[in-house]
């Protein structure tokens, strides 16, 4: 051949963006897969939940019918037993982005009460719940009176006393916030004071020796040991204390009917038959959920990572 | 007066309480700090309510509540015993289905990584919203209820058991291969008795959650009888002293229910250093 | 079953008095960063009934040889025959047993049976298991302790422990990674010398790891001397001390002289640097 030679192209070794793209399809493909599969059994199940109804109306209408028209007339109903996935993500996106937010209709305005309850419940909960664990660390009464109930209110069904706490505190004059808040504080304090005892006492013996050898007072060994110690195990909590506290106040709206809130949506939902209403609600709580979790995950690893700690 | 008889109590509570907490541990003696507060502030309640005279509706004494406790108990009784049944269905069907398929997606690594991310995801998810769709498909009575405790228990069974499952050491695993050992004589003889710590961590918080989807669920619909029911009922009517019963009723039925768990963690994890001082 | 098809298999070149027969064995390890040479050309045999000792520092492919031999890693080139079979088949057969640097016992069994383990995974009933189990406790001094758990136990009695069990499926291989690195001196001695007179009792082949000169010269009759980058074998000194050798025997002339030897073929091998 006479023709010039044509350079062949040169093969570069994956650059790291792409190696680590690689890798997270690696560990996202199978997760994808599972989703899929459970949106397919979704649909499946609608058909068969609503086909009792929807064949009933397909005999009413007269016309021969099969398999494609009960699929469609089951995905396409006001008040399925089981609405399609794509029903409820139409509503949802209506409710969140179509919406006023300011309206009684708006997935954002509920979410943002549920929110703010929330909040306040994990902040109350957190702050309870490190005092309790210092007092308790520090304090051999505190450790043997009160350390076992902390332990033993774990078994008790605290919801149970949430509609009492609501219609106490509503008769007292308190605003439904307040008393949610005092339901999430309730509910989370305790992983927060259990992590944080485990925590403060995590120091290796070792360690707590050389504090005493340089005469340390118990709060200079307390702020420079226990608490830095105590991080990691108050991180675990945290995530498991909101994601208490955002149940905390859902539950805390349903009592005395309440109108704001994914609590009183889900209840007004079920009152008035409106299935996908109470989906579209659910999904927002859920993923209000995910997203709480996930920040407290990404206040961890900027903490850790500003105090050195391996991510 | 009461002001003084009230500061009184406390530094003689306090007192006691430091002395028994100064006690060296053993033969039960642990118990009596605990004991002894929990007695007190029940003793400190009802002096306050008394002395005060707290209206019942912020805050009935101890002795209303145990004498609503008693007048009523031919309602309340009923009412135990069908969100028992709510509870323990959903408990051991949550449980169970929880444990088999965290064997399966062990067996099964492509399922396990496609799972397990769910699985820890459902855990930010307040799973006890399900309850009016479980209400709407099974009804009113204790079978929603048992449904909502079912997938409330069903993700941290699964999680546990998994990690448990995971947890055991090369040499051990090593050890197995060179017995020429197959999957389901590792499974039995190595890796489930050492996957039983967390499988019981599992079953002792699933015993509290359940009990909670339970009574959650029945805050959105239930027919005339349940400890849920109950205490949304009667909060509505402002009986006060039988809401507080129902409310004891369930915090001695949580402490049981979970007491009996640890009790079988005991006896069958002694082995555990957790367990050995 | 699994017996017949390791005999049925059993290669016609491989002379029947040899245990382990590895012939230019390598092993390369794909890490992260760089490949690295475990195993470097490695040719060795251990005759039936003999007593080698593989030393040599860290990383240099002593601990790799022997689960190589156990068929728990797979060499990259050369082959690897024991008792005249595959490695895999040999493991299939239950040709060796194995302990580890840890006793590895079951917290949640007792003694007796955490020795029983092979022996119900195999599926031999339940009387000859018992029967079977503590013969192999009393072989190691350890009857009487049968109902203990492991946590109650000192290490060198764990220890003991993990040995009856390797022995429990009476295999003609016994195979020992460090088992005694774990322990303080005083203890070991006393192991050495049980573990001595327990090879010559029932005439085992035994293969054993150790980065201990003195415990190699005291108690192999071969040591096999290893140094690292790459894995591989220096040199295989033939121990003269003769038999059965007592634990005062490492205060002699002769000890000194076979460690003095020992001691030059890891420095040969840039062991020491």
């Amino acid at each position: 051949m006479t023709e010039a030679a044509v350079p062949l192209p040169v093969l570069r070794p994956p650059g790291p963006l792409a190696r680590r793209l690689a890798a997270l399809w690696q560990h996202a493909w199978p997760v994808l897969l599972v989703v899929a599969i459970g949106l397919l059994a979704w649909y499946a199940g609608a058909v068969a939940l609503n086909a009792p109804q929807v064949s009933e109306r397909l005999d009413g209408i007269g016309d021969p019918w099969g398999l494609p028209e009960l699929a469609q007339g089951a995905w396409a109903m006001e008040r399925p037993v089981l609405p399609a996935p794509h029903q409820v993500a139409l509503n949802w996106w209506a409710s969140v982005f179509e919406t006023e937010i300011t309206s009684p209709r708006s997935l954002v305005h509920h979410a943002g009460v549920t929110l703010t309850a929330t909040l306040l419940g994990f902040a109350l909960g957190m702050a309870l719940g490190v005092t309790l664990a210092i007092g308790v660390v520090h304090n051999a009464v505190l450790d043997r009176a009160l350390l076992p109930w902390i332990i033993a209110s774990q078994t008790i069904p605290i919801l149970a006393i949430a509609p009492m706490v609501v219609v106490v505190l509503g008769s007292l004059g308190y605003p439904p916030l307040v008393s949610k808040a005092v339901i999430s504080m309730y509910l989370c304090f305790f992983p927060v004071a259990i992590g944080m005892v485990k925590g403060l006492r995590s120091p290796d013996p070792l360690q707590r020796d050389l504090m005493r050898t340089y005469s340390a007072s118990g709060a200079q060994t307390l702020w420079k040991l226990r608490l830095p110690a105590a991080l990691p195990f108050l991180f675990a909590s945290a995530k498991v204390a909101i994601a208490t506290s955002l149940v905390g106040a859902i539950v805390g709206e349903l009592p005395t009917g309440a109108q704001a809130g994914l609590g009183a949506r889900l209840l007004s939902g079920s009152y008035f038959g409106q299935t996908i209403q109470i989906w579209s609600a659910l999904f927002m709580a859920a993923l209000l959920g995910v997203a709480l979790v996930a920040a407290v995950g990404l206040v961890e690893r900027l903490t850790m990572r500003f105090m050195g700690g391996r991510a | 007066m009461n002001l003084a008889m009230l500061l009184a109590l406390l530094t003689a509570l306090w007192f006691a309480l430091s002395w028994l907490a100064r006690l060296p541990p053993g033969r039960g003696r642990e118990w009596l700090a605990p004991a002894l507060f929990g007695a007190g502030v029940i003793g400190l309640w009802e002096f306050v309510v008394v002395a005060w005279d707290v209206p019942s509706i912020l805050l009935p004494a101890p002795s209303a509540v145990a004498a609503a406790l008693g007048a009523r108990w031919h309602v309340l009784w009923p009412d135990f015993l069908q969100t028992a049944t709510g509870v323990l269905a959903g408990y051991l069907v949550g449980c169970g289905s929880g444990f088999a398929v965290a064997l399966a997606a062990d067996r099964f690594g492509l399922l396990k990584r496609g799972l397990l991310p769910l699985a820890n995801l459902a855990g930010a998810v307040p799973i006890v919203g399900i309850a009016p769709i479980m209400v709407m498909w099974f009804g009113f009575d204790w079978q929603s209820k048992a449904a909502v405790a079912a997938v409330v228990t069903f993700f941290p069974m699964l999680v546990n058991t998994l990690a448990g499952l995971a947890t055991v050491d090369a040499m051990h695993r090593d050890l197995m291969r060179t017995y020429a050992a197959g999957h389901t004589a590792t499974l039995a003889k190595l890796r489930l008795p050492g996957a039983l710590p967390f499988i019981f961590n599992a079953l002792k918080i699933n015993s509290t959650l359940a009990l909670i989807a339970a009574i959650v669920a029945e805050f959105f619909g239930s027919p005339i009888v349940g400890l849920g029911f109950r205490i949304s009922a009667e909060v509505a009517r402002m009986n006060v002293d039988i809401v507080w019963a129902a409310i004891t009723i369930a915090a001695l039925a949580g402490s049981a229910f979970y007491g009996l768990v640890a009790v079988l963690e005991r006896s069958l994890t002694f082995w555990h250093p957790s367990f050995r001082k | 079953m699994i017996q017949e098809r390791a005999e049925h298999l059993s290669p016609a070149a491989a002379d029947p008095q040899d245990a382990v027969v590895a012939k230019g064995l390598s092993l390369v390890f794909q890490t992260a960063d760089t490949p690295v040479t475990a195993l470097s050309d490695v040719n060795l045999t251990i005759s039936r009934g003999e007593f080698v000792s593989f030393i040599g520092p860290s990383g240099c492919g002593k601990t790799t040889l022997m689960r190589v031999i156990a068929d728990l890693e797979r060499p990259t080139s050369g082959s690897m025959l024991v008792n005249g079979v595959s490695a895999e088949d040999a493991r299939l057969a239950r040709a060796y047993g194995y302990v580890f640097q840890a006793a590895a016992l079951y917290p949640w069994r007792n003694v007796l049976k955490n020795v029983m383990l092979p022996l119900e995974i195999i599926g031999v009933p339940a009387p000859a298991r018992r029967e079977r189990a503590l013969k192999q406790l009393a072989l190691v001094g350890l009857d009487g302790f049968e109902r203990k758990y492991p946590w109650q136990l000192s290490g060198g009695m764990q220890q003991r422990v993990s040995i009856a069990r390797a022995l429990a499926l009476e295999p003609a291989l016994l195979l020992m990674d460090e088992p005694f690195g774990a322990l303080d001196e005083i203890t070991r001695d006393h192991l050495n010398e049980q573990l001595l007179r327990l090879w010559e009792r029932t005439g085992k082949t035994v293969v054993f790891v150790t980065h201990s000169i003195s415990e190699a010269v005291f108690l192999a009759n071969r040591i096999v001397v290893m140094s690292p980058r790459p894995g591989r074998i220096v040199e295989i000194i033939d121990n003269p001390i003769p038999g059965p050798r007592k634990l005062d025997v490492r205060d002699s002339p002769e000890f000194a002289a076979v460690a003095h030897r020992v001691r030059e073929a890891l420095r040969a091998g840039h062991s020491y640097d």
